[in-house]
Parts: structure tokens; sequence; C-alpha cells
């Protein structure tokens, strides 16, 4: 095991280093848009819309957008930039031919996912915190929580990459898949305020575990009924990581 | 060859399907330590398919590997800590310079950036990219990334080197250097195997050929054993636009072989100094009278040329 988890470090490693070469870009990017999109929407919205859910809706808004940015984080990586290293520069083709195995390339890439989703959370919650919207030790928990996020939209996403043929395939994915979920879990408005059936449906997105978890931690309150949540997003995890091992050894060892 | 070297890759009936198409066909093959391979072909003739279940990276259909004594592929991993692998394209990573490219394969094998700071400048010397340490891949030559693809293989000094058309698509003098580097490797006593698609290439460097088409192996002996035992030992190849007429001209001669490949005439034997002479009174024909070599070889084992096939 420890042997495994040094495989998988090594490719987290190289990912890791690209990307504080580019670090400072990077960072920009993650920090502007959801504080964009937070303070726009929180406010301007905010000032019709009052409380939502026991909560100022600036207040309502900010664990979802911090959901969504984690979320976003591993998905751009597991799809484009995972999609460049197996496909465009062949660095994939490189660690196989070392000896490290498809599920050790898969596993440090999953986690490195995991990191991305971690950082993005990491930059919203200092803004949360200056903005007095993260109260107490709690919104720490949000950190491993991003992470878990991140591994499990990172794994779903290379299962997609597994399939695509070039860049294009991943707007299907995009449009028919992440933008609804957006919508349907939670982000902006409470998912009570959807029809039943619909709502029943939300409830089997990973988002909406994301957000339900994510919210109120942010407001302060630890709750042992969050670790069902939790659990839905650990089963997801494991699940999506292999089929994502499984489909990519299909497309590349075949 | 006298005392038996130990085996490196041992192969039984290794076949190899893409759906319903036998790409590998029942190879049967040892390579023993030191011995420097060429597989030889053309394009689709299963080479780069049995490199790759060599390295562990496809599995068989059906047949056994053994690669310095691990069951391919099911220890695949384990086996490539001690083997090196050239892909047929770089794929050195374009985001780092020469050195991080180095340092980060390292660690892909586990290997302590201690050790990693002898190695890599013993290998940067290897590779002449001492002066481009620091350099990113961007700003080398094709020649230089070869010779870094070569270098990042050697990271874990390998005990087999596995190289997929080393020196495809580079010009002339880059391969001469990719050749000495690749022969002062194998004085070291490293086992290589690699495969081309150019004779000129493989009758250099490689002590044994195995000469593989459509899947299967055609022949497997030293190129020089591979010549005398398949071909006549001298060819006079001619073309030109009276070429056809002069052929006609001629009285059928006993000992000889001729073939017409494309536009030129091919004529086989042991000495053909009176066909040569009888070309003198032509005009409009171009010739050369030369020694058989490998491709006159794979011309008469396949039927067919060696780049159109």
């Amino acid at each position: 095991m420890l042997e495994a988890a040094r495989r998988w470090k090594s490719v987290w490693r190289r990912n890791a280093w690209v990307w504080r070469k580019g670090a400072r870009t990077a960072l920009l990017g993650g920090f502007v848009e959801p504080l964009f999109n937070l303070l726009i929407l929180g406010f301007g919205l905010g000032s019709y819309v009052g409380r939502v859910a026991g909560l100022p809706y600036l207040d309502f808004l900010a664990g979802g957008i911090l959901a969504t940015s984690a979320m976003n984080a591993a998905t751009f990586e597991g799809l484009y930039l995972a999609y460049t290293r197996m496909a465009v520069l062949k660095t994939w083709d490189g660690m196989l031919a070392a000896p490290l195995s498809l599920a050790d390339v898969v596993m440090g890439e999953v986690l490195w996912m995991g990191t991305k989703s971690l950082i993005a959370a990491g930059l919203i919650l200092t803004v949360l915190a200056g903005f007095g919207l993260a109260s107490g030790w709690a919104a720490l928990a949000v950190l491993p929580l991003a992470f878990l996020a991140g591994v499990c939209f990172g794994s779903m996403a290379l299962v997609v990459t597994s399939f695509a043929r070039s860049y294009d395939f991943f707007v299907y994915y995009i449009t028919l898949g992440i933008t609804p979920m957006v919508l349907l879990s939670g982000v902006f408005f409470p998912s009570d305020a959807l029809p039943p059936a619909v709502r029943v449906g939300s409830e089997c997105l990973p988002l909406f575990h994301v957000v339900a978890l994510i919210r109120p931690l942010l407001a302060g309150g630890l709750d042992l009924a969050l670790l069902g949540h939790v659990a839905v997003l650990l089963a997801f995890a494991v699940s999506m990581i292999l089929l994502a091992i499984w489909r990519l050894e299909c497309r590349l060892t075949q | 060859m006298n005392s038996p070297r130990p085996p490196v890759v041992v192969a039984r009936q290794l076949t190899k399907y893409f759906g319903e198409k036998r790409v590998v066909d029942g190879l049967c093959f040892d390579i023993r330590q030191g011995e420097f391979v060429g597989i030889l072909g053309p394009n689709g003739a299963g080479k780069t398919t049995t490199l790759r279940m060599l390295v562990g990276n496809t599995p068989p259909g059906s047949g056994e590997l053994s690669v310095l004594g691990y069951a391919i592929p099911v220890e695949g991993r384990t086996m490539r800590a001690r083997i090196g692998v050239v892909p047929q394209q770089d794929n050195l990573d374009i985001d780092f310079t020469v050195v991080e490219n180095l340092r980060i394969y390292g660690g892909y094998f586990g290997l302590a950036e201690r050790a990693l700071k002898v190695r890599i400048p013993w290998l940067l010397e290897l590779a002449a990219l001492t002066d481009k340490a620091h350099a990113r891949i961007g700003q080398l030559s094709g020649g230089m990334k070869r010779r870094l693809s070569i270098a990042r293989a050697l990271i874990n000094e390998p005990e087999l080197l596995v190289l997929d058309e080393p020196t495809t698509g580079l010009d002339p003098q880059v391969r001469h250097n990719i050749w000495n580097m690749l022969r002062q490797l194998q004085n070291e006593g490293l086992t290589i195997i690699l495969t081309t698609h150019y004779m000129e290439e493989a009758e250099r460097l490689c002590g044994r050929i195995i000469l593989m088409d459509r899947g299967r192996i055609l022949a497997d002996s030293s190129p020089q054993v591979l010549i005398r035992d398949h071909i006549e030992p001298h060819v006079l190849e001619v073309h030109g636009a009276n070429a056809e007429n002069w052929r006609r001209s001629l009285v059928r001669l006993e000992g000889q072989r001729c073939e017409r490949v494309g536009e030129s005439i091919f004529h086989y034997g042991d000495d053909l100094e009176t066909l040569v002479r009888s070309l003198d009174s032509w005009e409009g024909v171009h010739y050369v009278y030369r020694r058989a070599n490998l491709e006159d070889v794979f011309l008469k084992l396949t039927g067919r040329d060696l780049h159109d096939a």
C-alpha cells in the first residue's frame, strides 16, 4: 500500500510541478470568477430575495458557489488537461513505459484533481472569511470535503475523457451534465423549490451532496447527520475511479 | 556461440488479434543478454504491437512471454523497473526543462533525488546535452529530443533497452549520431531491441535480425547469414527509359534470377560481369552493380518492396 501510494505520488507530483509553473495565472482565474458570481448574484439577487432557508441570500449562495468552484476545478482538469496528457502530449504513455500501471496513473491523476478542488476551495474560503461569510473552525472542514468532491468530479470527468476523440466532445458533458446539475443541486435556490419528482432525482446528483455538506459547515454547524452525505460521496468516488480505470484500460491497453 | 548467456526475452507462440485480424501470429524467439536485435519489417508487420506486448503495455491474445524472468503481462509493472523504453514519437514533458524531465521520470521509478543527482549529469553527457540542461523541450532540435528520450530511458540503469523506430523522421546526420550512441551502449553490455524499417540501420547495428511480415517471422539470424542463405551474392539493378528493351535483348543465362519491382529490373547471380558489360552499348539505361543486401533478402522473402509493402 505504501509502495502504491509512492507511485501515485510520482504522478501527482508531475502535475503539481506543472501547475506551480503557471500558478500565478491559475490562482487569479480560480479567484476572480467565483468571486464575481458570488458578489454580483449575492448582492444583486439578494436584494430582491432576502432570506433563503433561514440564511441571508449571500450566505446561502456562498456554499453553493464554493461547491461549484470545487467541482469546476476538478472537471476542467479531468476533461481538457487530462485529455491533453492522454492523447496529445502522450504523457501517460511515458508513465506506462515506467514501472507504473494504468491504475497508478488514474489514482495519481484523481488525487491531483482533488488537490485542484482543494486549492480552489481554499481561495474562496479565504475571501468568504474576509467578508465574514465563513464563521468558526467548522468551516475548515470544507477543505477535505472539497478534496473529496474533486476526486468525485475528477474521476467522473476521466470516464468522459475515456470516450473522447477530440476536445469538442466535452461540450456535451458540460451542457448536458454539468450545467443542469448546477441548476438542480441547490446551488442558487433550495432544492425544496423543485417539483417532488425532480427533487428526488436531484438527490442522486453528487453536487447536491457536496452543497448539502458545505453550506451548513460554512455557517458553523457540525452535525453527525452530515456523515450520510459523506458516505454517498465516498461511494460515488470509489465507483467512478474503478469505472475510469476500466474504461481507460479498454482504450489504452487494447 | 559458445556458452549460452541467460535469456532476456522468451516468446512462445505469441499471438495478438485486433478484432478478427491476427496482427501478431505465433512468434517464437529467445533474446539473450548482450544481443542487439533488430525487428525489421514494413509498416503493419506487427513490430510495434510485438514491442508493446514485450513491455507489458498490451496483453497477448495467446502464447507465453517472459522478460528478465518476469511473466508478462502479469508482472509487467515490476519488470519495467529494470528496462528502458524509447517510444516511436517523443513524449517528453514540454512543460519542463531537460533536467526536470529526467527528474520527473526518475520519480516514476521511485529513484531518490540523491541518486538522480549523480545519474543525471552522466546521462546528459552521454546524450551530449550538458549545455542544454536547463533548456525547455521546445528549444531542442529533433535529434536532441531523440537523444533525451534515450537518456530518459536509461535513468534506471536498465538491463534491456527497447526502442521503437528510433531514427524514423530524422535526417541522415542525426541518424548516425543516434547509431553511435546505441553502439556505445551495446559495447557497455546492454541488451538492445529495436524495430526499424530502415535496412541500412538494421544491417549496421544489429547482430541479429528478426524479419517480420504480416505478423509472422520470415527469417531470424545475423544480417550476413540472412544474405548468404537467402540471396545470390551479387545484384545488378537496372532502370531508365530503355531498361525494358535491354532486358528483352538478353539471351537467357544460366544461374541467374531476374525480377521486376516497380520501374527497376533486378538480376541476381554469382557473377554478373557479362551482363554489366552488355549494358555498355545501351543509351538511356542506368544501373548499379553491387553486393546483395538485406533489402534484396526482404524482396525475395516477401515478394514486395519494403517501402511500398
